[in-house]
């Protein structure tokens, strides 16, 4: 059990190593480092609707709480290293009130959709109506739907002059995503992430086994919003500003979209989802002859009628059924790796 | 007579206008082995969840070993030992037999022991043929095996089992019998049963719901035999 999980570990770190130094080679690295700020992001939401059963509607709330909150401490302090910690408390602070609340209140299901996407769009009402000098967080103005541009961005840790940014950016995002992915796979395979597994399948019968279900979806909502919260930081970094839009309707019903296209209930599936949909959003905005939204929206309809597990699960049943044929007494193996993700 | 495990004291719950359980006092000794019977809407599962903590009674009081515990959460209930079966299987369908044991037998122990307590129980049910299945392929039997697994892998105390013997065929009814058997030596155990030939297998104490409250307690030929019994509950099978 214990080799296994450390032969794993090494296969992550291995084919990781090797996607971060290949990508270059297809893709320029400021449209990379965005994918992979989308693909984090697309992980937080596989993680807590995908193995925990939350179906949370307001993953773009912990996203842009964790760019505003880095792009305000950035001003206040100068510097990106704290700012950046900062990025990841405060989602994972407003997740465990938010969370606690919604399931101390035993608020499950739609009702927790819906207050998950309202908490959302208070967010991006609120940050549109800061226009005004009066709304300030220490130095640093809100600026309303203008957003906040000019905060010092990721620097190196102590030394405020030496930015991270262009190619390095994209190396720092690039790790930032292996270790959070490792960090995702070791919780899955520890007792906390089999216990939310064991969770999402039936919280009566893990209730009546005695575990705290409200506490453990609290903590594993927050865990969420922690990794969406960095994420967040990240996109700040790369765009340089942070806007309202980052809690708007569509960017959450985005996240949602990928993480169903890529696969629930895989590690891989939400960050392939959210990866390969924004990088098709990025080559569909550089024509005009269909609009961008329509692809999106024929591709989830695509993927629900005849994908519904996604696009990771389905390919790995494939490739189980092709290798079953040349090596029967493998499979079972393979199947149960598959669906652990 | 043994210590007590488990007292009621006027439990009442009410839906409304309808008393479900109507001051219902109860009192189960330790390994004790009891059925619950009754016509359909008698209060049985009314008062089988009021225990469990699945509702909260509008009156009255829970205790279990000497604790009171009305109105605490399920999860508080079983964190003391009592192991609960319900009417439906509840068990975790997208996960293996393994995993469903383990994850019972993981919330009192370590990792380590855990591991050991599953493999030890997997043996002791046979379930070793289908232990790497997905529960929710099982057929029915199979699955009120894996949740009685469940169950006596946290090591209860008290046991209680809503209709263990619905829908299985002869055979399993009989593992089932010898399965609850075993659990019954270290623990007190409560089972509510429709199925008179179930009971009859197990033979024990009988406590008769009729209406909210109980009608009669004794041992199960005396209840059969009894004519108010046989009106309200057994009527038409005679």
């Amino acid at each position: 059990m214990r080799g296994n999980q450390w032969r794993e570990y090494l296969w992550i770190v291995a084919v990781g190593v090797a996607l971060i130094v290949a990508l270059p080679s297809a893709i320029d690295t400021y449209t990379l480092t965005v994918l992979l700020v989308y693909a984090m992001l697309g992980l937080s939401l596989g993680l807590i609707w995908g193995f925990g059963g939350i179906l949370c509607f307001g993953q773009a709330a912990f996203f842009g709480l964790g760019a505003y909150a880095y792009a305000i401490s950035a001003i206040n302090f100068g510097e990106s290293t704290i700012p950046m910690l900062i990025a990841i408390i405060v989602p994972a602070a407003f997740a465990a009130i938010l969370g606690a609340m919604m399931f101390y209140g035993r608020l499950a299901d739609v009702y927790l959709g819906v207050i998950t996407l309202v908490v959302t769009l208070i967010f991006y009402r609120f940050m549109n109506s800061t226009a005004g000098p009066e709304y300030m967080i220490g130095s640093a103005r809100l600026g309303g739907f203008n957003g906040i541009p000019g905060f010092q961005t990721l620097n190196v840790p102590g030394y405020p002059d030496f930015y991270v940014w262009g190619d390095s950016l994209y190396y720092v995002v690039a790790v930032a995503l292996l270790l959070v992915f490792l960090l995702v796979t070791w919780l899955l395979g520890s007792s906390f992430g089999r216990i939310a597994v064991g969770i999402r399948e039936s919280e009566t019968r893990m209730s009546l086994m005695g575990y705290d279900v409200r506490a453990r979806k609290t903590v594993l909502f927050t865990v969420g919003a922690a990794i969406a919260g960095l994420s967040g930081a990240f996109f700040a970094n790369w765009a340089e500003i942070v806007t309202p839009g980052l809690f708007s309707l569509p960017q959450s019903a985005e996240i949602i979209i990928w993480c169903i296209v890529g696969g629930l209930g895989t590690r891989i599936g939400p960050m392939v989802g959210a990866a390969g949909l924004s990088y098709l959003k990025f080559l569909l905005g550089q024509q005009s002859l269909v609009d961008n939204t329509l692809i999106t929206g024929l591709i989830l309809v695509l993927f629900v009628l005849f994908l519904p597990r996604g696009l990771v699960p389905a390919i790995v049943s494939v490739a189980g059924r092709v290798l079953t044929r040349r090596n029967r007494p493998s499979r079972r193996l393979r199947v149960r790796r598959a669906a652990n993700g | 007579m043994a210590e007590t495990v488990l007292e009621t004291e006027n439990l009442t719950m009410r839906f409304g206008g309808v008393v479900a359980a109507d001051n219902v006092s109860f009192r189960l000794a330790a390994r004790e082995l009891r059925c619950l019977i009754g016509p359909n809407g008698a209060g049985k599962s009314t008062f089988f969840k009021c225990i469990t903590g699945l509702l909260t009674p509008s009156d009255g009081r829970i205790f279990m070993r000497h604790e009171e515990t009305t109105g605490w959460h399920p999860h508080e209930i079983a964190s003391l030992g009592v192991g609960v079966k319900t009417q439906v299987p509840s068990v975790m369908d997208g996960l293996t037999v393994r995993e469903n044991i383990w994850l019972a037998a993981r919330r009192r122990h370590p990792v380590v022991e855990a591991n050991r307590k599953t493999a030890d129980m997997i043996e002791r049910l046979e379930l070793n043929a289908i232990a790497a299945a997905d529960v929710g392929r099982l057929a029915h039997g199979e699955r009120q095996q894996v949740e009685l697994g469940i169950v006596a892998v946290g090591d209860p105390w008290l046991v209680l089992l809503d209709e263990p013997a619905a829908g299985m065929s002869a055979g399993d009814v009989e593992r089932m019998v010898a399965i609850i058997r075993e659990l019954n030596r270290s623990a007190a155990v409560i089972i509510v049963e429709h199925d008179m030939q179930f009971i009859r297998s197990i033979a024990s104490t009988v406590t008769v719901f009729h209406q909210g409250s109980v009608l009669m307690e004794d041992h199960v030929d005396k209840v059969m035999s009894d004519e108010t019994v046989r009106r309200v509950y057994l009527g038409k099978k005679g």
